[in-house]
């Protein structure tokens, strides 16, 4: 399942990054900031007007990320949520 | 002892700045880096055992492996190979202490430059706050670096690392064995190090957010915040306004008694002080704006807006990522349009360029004020809203419109059709320091006085003197100013702009307000308080009462529709051809606001003409 397929709320876990194309500066960049396997994710918020972008919280710190660019991370939900 | 060369390295939204800012106090200079479009920060200070130091205040940035040209800056400085800027002698790190999961990726980064490097833990209160205990002498082992706890925001926060900056230096830190896993090695030391005592979701940002970022209280939220903005502008800063005014009238009436009569006593009283006074009148205005902004930014709301607003802008095919830079165009295009640095797609960041001069500056203030001033009634409407508040709101209103229409239109032009990103950090919310916002105020204000100083009393006074010289022939009939080098050139300009309803005053304006467009308000200062002959003293402090008698209400909405658009100014110009190296976009951008304010000038003063 992928990370944009979360509703607003939702606990998971990341599975992986996936680039979308050879050397993705997206998915680099998300990696870099922490977008790394194992690691516990929440929808925090989803935006106005059909929830494009969502607003994701990755241990203490708080993105603001596009579907399109949700659609890159994959996930699973998590069995005791943080 | 020699200096020492410092650079503050870090993650965005780590408090550099405001560590920068209790290091060096008001001794910074704001510039550029050699052969790039990115700020270069730089202040002094002098450590208690006397040794001096200049500190470099790096761009924000998230990793050494660079994706912005904010990014590449830091990288090349860091690693001592950007041309122009010495190696610094120690890097000193600060990492936010309540966001070490995010931070300390990059702290490792730095262990393999082959510098000296000192970790300044920053926020180390807040985190404490939080319900964090962090084992420093733990920390300082696994990361191989001196550890410093920092308060950015407290007057003796930074006496620690003052302490070390005198102590012995740091060693070089022995760089990790290649492909090293940074995010797992940051686990491991949070693990080892940090402990919780209270969980994540009871924190400020949690709570906070479920309101700030909710689907419908989100957007209620800022259009509350904007609507307020507006209104104080207007309403709170008229006290302070009329004070400012007062002085400058009473000022010019006590140097007119001083001088002899003649063309002297004329350069200073018309020239000089209705000149610069009428523009002067403003700052009020301005500093309460730039205040807003900067407190929007500074709390961390501004990245929130962005988010809410993300959807909105990507109508106009921009990102929420514009929404900053146009938020800064509000005060002046200038900075907006160098803020357009941080947007990575780089169509975005033209269309974001070129859009930009339609969110009304505070320039144009001074026009809008006058003219709303004199011919709007001040009127409660509704119960609670000020009739003239009402029509600022419109004007900002109309450029905002325009500026999604003319995205729309060149997003439609340009085939471009790669990926719009937006990937934003909402940083954590914090209660903005009165240090950092007077500082912010305070660069600001001494550049509107500079200008005033400078290009707006040069241009009075070069306008005072076409406006003077040649004096009327002997037996002339009419104001003097009718046989002026001004009204000439006036008179000159009339048949383009009739069919908008301007007189020739109000196209000798327009010229020096090409330089600087609050200027177009001294300029009309000075001309009418020329032309008036008798009571040139008070001219310029009844340029309100007087203009009603000299305009129609026609031509005066016709000059605000004008101001909407306001091609002419210099500095945006420049800045456009400085940050796009393209001399066709600054035509393009010169050209079609141009055009635009031809339109909606000539579409107003008929239409209202024809009511």
């Amino acid at each position: 399942m992928r990370l944009s397929d979360l509703p607003r709320g939702a606990d998971a876990i990341i599975d992986s990054v996936n680039d979308t194309a050879s050397n993705d500066p997206v998915a680099r960049r998300l990696r870099e900031l922490g977008f790394v396997p194992g690691e516990p994710v929440r929808i925090i918020a989803t935006a106005p007007l059909g929830g494009d972008p969502m607003a994701v919280r990755i241990g203490f710190t708080r993105f603001a990320l596009r579907r399109t660019e949700a659609d890159r991370v994959t996930v699973h939900m998590a069995e005791n949520p943080a | 002892m020699t200096t020492l060369n410092i650079a503050l390295v870090g993650n965005p939204n780590c408090g550099k700045t405001a560590l920068f800012n209790l290091l060096t106090g008001s001794r910074q200079k704001v510039a550029n880096y050699a052969g790039a479009t990115v700020e270069r920060k730089e202040g002094w200070f002098t450590t208690p055992a006397g040794r001096g130091v200049r500190l470099l205040d790096l761009p924000g940035a998230y990793s050494l492996n660079a994706t912005s040209p904010d990014e590449a800056v830091t990288r090349d400085v860091c690693a001592g190979t950007y041309r122009g800027e010495a190696a610094p002698d120690l890097l000193v790190c600060v990492a936010d202490a309540t966001n070490l999961r995010l931070h300390l990726r990059f702290v490792l980064e730095m262990r393999a430059l082959g510098r000296p490097v000192v970790l300044a833990l920053n926020m180390i209160d807040a985190a404490t706050r939080n319900g964090m205990e962090i084992d420093l002498p733990r920390l300082q082992a696994e990361t191989g670096m001196p550890v410093i706890p920092t308060v950015g925001i407290k007057r003796d926060g930074a006496r620690a690392l003052l302490a070390q900056l005198d102590g012995t230096p740091p060693p070089v830190p022995t760089p990790l064995p290649p492909g090293t896993d940074l995010h797992a090695m940051v686990r491991q030391i949070l693990a080892d190090c940090v402990t919780h005592t209270t969980p994540l979701s009871d924190r400020v940002e949690e709570r906070l957010d479920r309101w700030v970022l909710h689907p419908v209280w989100g957007p209620v939220i800022l259009v509350v915040l904007l609507f307020l903005m507006f209104q104080a502008v207007f309403a709170w800063a008229q006290p302070l306004m009329d004070a400012i005014d007062a002085g400058m009238g009473l000022l010019g009436q006590q140097v007119g008694r001083l001088l002899p009569a003649g063309a002297l006593r004329s350069l200073i009283v018309d020239g000089v002080i209705a000149g610069a006074g009428s523009v002067v009148t403003f700052l009020p205005q301005i500093l309460i704006l730039f205040a807003w902004i900067l407190v929007l930014e500074e709390s961390g709301y501004l990245p929130r807006a962005a988010f809410l607003l993300d959807r909105l802008m990507s109508f106009a095919g921009l990102s929420g990522r514009s929404f900053i830079p146009l938020l800064s165009s509000f005060a002046c295009a200038v900075p907006g349009i160098m803020a357009t640095r941080t947007i990575q797609n780089p169509r975005d960041r033209l269309i974001t360029i070129l859009i930009a001069p339609l969110m009304t500056c505070s320039a144009r203030l001074p026009v809008y004020t006058l003219l709303i001033g004199a011919f709007v009634p001040h009127r409660t409407v509704l119960g609670f809203m000020n009739l003239q508040g009402l029509v600022l709101f419109g004007l900002y209103a109309a450029g905002i419109v325009s500026a999604v229409l003319v995205a729309l239109v060149l997003r439609w032009r340009n085939a471009d059709r790669r990926e719009a990103t937006l990937l934003m950090e909402l940083p954590a919310y914090r209660l903005p320091n009165p240090r950092d916002i007077a500082l912010g105020l305070w660069e600001r204000a001494r550049i509107f006085l500079v200008r005033v100083g400078t290009t707006i009393v040069s241009l009075t006074v070069l306008l005072w003197g076409l406006s003077s010289f040649p004096p009327p022939p002997a037996g002339a009939t009419g104001p003097a100013i009718d046989w002026s080098l001004a009204g000439r050139i006036g008179h000159l300009m009339l048949p383009l702009f009739a069919p908008l309803g301007f007189n020739w005053q109000i196209c000798v304006a327009l010229i020096p307000g090409l330089a600087a467009r609050e200027v177009a308000v001294g300029a009309l200062a000075t001309v009418y308080s020329l032309g008036s002959g008798t009571d040139t003293d008070q001219a310029a402090a009844q340029l309100g009462q007087m203009l009603p008698t000299h305009w129609s209400l026609a031509t005066a909405l016709s000059l605000l529709a004008w101001y909407v658009y306001a091609p002419q100014c210099v500095a945006t110009l420049a800045v456009i051809r400085r940050e796009t190296t393209s001399w066709r976009v600054v035509a393009v951008t010169a050209g079609y606001l141009f055009g635009l304010a031809y339109l909606a000038a000539f579409l107003t003063y008929h239409i209202v003409r024809a009511l």
